[in-house]
């Protein structure tokens, strides 16, 4: 039986929720931006009229204001988008239970086994862009295919609070003749790849020697090959499902550049205390440690290296990033951002080979520290106890924005 | 017209299943109004003021209009 899959995408959602929040602003030129204060001053989202000046996503604020003089920069309300995504969630669940998100502002749903209940997917889809209108105030693009990658397709190319479908026997002439860039799973990086190699389009994409892709992309190579020849089979996942973790991580950008290693470390030493609850949260330890710096010319360099023991230790953490840090970093550039991962989890516990050189008496001392420093946390709160080093430091900005977004598609 | 968002106070009869029935509202000028009936209750936009909430259609003194909740907090549009 031919699967129905819907792909929704709130049109702008940023700017489109801030825009049903106060209706002031509908018609104008509108942009979400991040604070210039904390160094975060680019455009997250923008309304249809902002784009059409140019207006950029990612794009510093004041290049968006060079381009469009009249543009209203709001700062992001993430509650309000969380509430607004959760609300656009119940619109889907009136429909079916299997429901996937993909970010805030994006869902798949299969709606294979509502036909009957409901009518026509095309019904399906007029009712829920109806619902968005009349209840959020906003509108929704929809994609609707036999599998994700086309329906995700759909989307992209459907109009605002409009519906486009690809099926099986028109995707060759609707989806063969875009640029290979247009399918999901093909960036910046595989896209100039692709490039190189003279392949312009999906069609191109299609038709070559899926063991050749595999040979240049691994994996991804066939994954490629089987979304451009409408083969993805993978399924929507049910409402609810929450992918395994594979990594945690915590950046910051600094609100003044750092200028030595010490600055450097007080930084992963803070970064590395939410890691390290997040790791206890969850009841994994880190075999890897990954750290990603950003220098002040936007340069974004990653690192990572195996960690002695598999470790939730704040302390064991931080000291394997700035020995990664100080093994590759060569200080041409004074450091914007810096983010540190705990990457090759593990569930807690999970039995090990010991050596004869490691100092593992002191590991288990630590780790006994440590589960102390969050059991007077979890009593006391999160600043009640904290290395004396982060005391002065001024460059770490204080705002905690810790929100969970849905994250990858299933695959 | 332009509208503003006025917060107003509600005496609402709350049944066994948690379902809402607005019986009166209080104006910011401390005026209480009867809500003769309420005609639907269903998730809205607030197109006047932004927004989204639920919305009670209702009926006072015979005129049909709106109030809304969001989150414990009942609103309605008021023109400017």
């Amino acid at each position: 039986m031919e699967r129905i899959i819907i792909h929704s995408d709130m049109n702008s959602c940023y700017a489109s929720v801030e825009c049903s929040l106060n209706p002031s602003l509908k018609g104008k030129p509108v942009a979400v931006g991040g604070s210039v204060e904390h160094r975060h001053g680019i455009i997250l989202a923008k309304s249809e009229e902002a784009k059409r000046c140019g207006v950029k996503t990612g794009e510093a604020l004041w290049q968006a204001k060079q381009k469009c003089p009249d543009l209203i920069v709001i700062e992001p309300h993430f509650d309000e988008y969380i509430k607004y995504s959760r609300l656009a969630h119940d619109i889907y669940a009136r429909y079916t239970d299997r429901i996937e998100p993909m970010g805030l502002d994006e869902v798949w749903c299969d709606l294979t086994g509502s036909i009957r209940a409901f009518g026509s997917v095309r019904q399906i889809c007029d009712e829920i862009r109806t619902a968005f209108k009349e209840e959020l105030g906003v509108t929704v693009s929809i994609g609707i295919s036999f599998n994700k990658i086309f329906a995700k397709l759909g989307s992209d190319l459907a109009g605002k609070d409009e519906v486009y479908e690809i099926t099986k026997e028109n995707f060759k002439d609707k989806v063969w003749c875009l640029p290979v860039r247009a399918i999901m799973g093909v960036g910046r990086s595989t896209g100039d790849t692709l490039l190189r190699y003279g392949i312009k389009t999906i069609g191109d994409l299609a038709g070559c020697d899926p063991k050749w892709l595999r040979t240049v992309f691994g994996v991804v190579g066939d994954d490629l090959w089987k979304y451009a020849n409408g083969l993805d089979n993978s399924r929507v996942m049910p409402d609810g499902y929450r992918q395994p973790i594979k990594s945690v991580g915590h950046g910051v950008t600094c609100s003044e550049d750092l200028v030595n290693d010490d600055e450097v470390w007080k930084v992963f030493l803070s970064l590395s205390q939410n890691v390290s609850k997040q790791l206890k949260k969850n009841s994994l330890e880190a075999t890897g440690v990954q750290i990603a710096v950003r220098d002040n010319q936007l340069i974004t360099k990653q690192f990572q290296s195996p960690t002695e023991f598999a470790t939730q230790s704040a302390k064991e953490i931080s000291e394997t990033a700035m020995k990664l840090f100080k093994d590759n970093y060569s200080w041409g550039n004074n450091v914007r951002a810096l983010t540190v991962r705990a990457i090759n989890l593990q569930k807690e516990d999970t039995p090990f080979q010991m050596d004869l050189l490691s100092d593992f008496v002191c590991h288990e001392r630590q780790k006994k520290i440590d589960d102390t420093v969050l059991a007077i946390r979890d009593r006391f709160g999160s600043d009640s106890i904290f290395n004396c080093c982060l005391m002065t430091e001024e460059k770490i900005p204080d705002h905690n924005i810790k929100h969970t977004l849905p994250g990858k598609m299933y695959k | 017209m332009k509208s503003r968002k006025v917060y107003v106070s509600v005496v609402a009869e709350i049944d066994e299943e948690g379902n809402k029935k607005p019986m009166s509202i209080k104006w910011e000028d401390g005026r209480t109004y009867e809500i003769d009936k309420v005609l639907e209750v269903r998730r809205a936009f607030a197109q006047k003021v932004g927004g989204t909430a639920v919305r009670y259609t209702i009926s006072v003194c015979g005129k049909t209009t709106f109030i809304f909740e969001d989150e414990g907090k009942w609103f309605a549009e008021s023109r400017i």
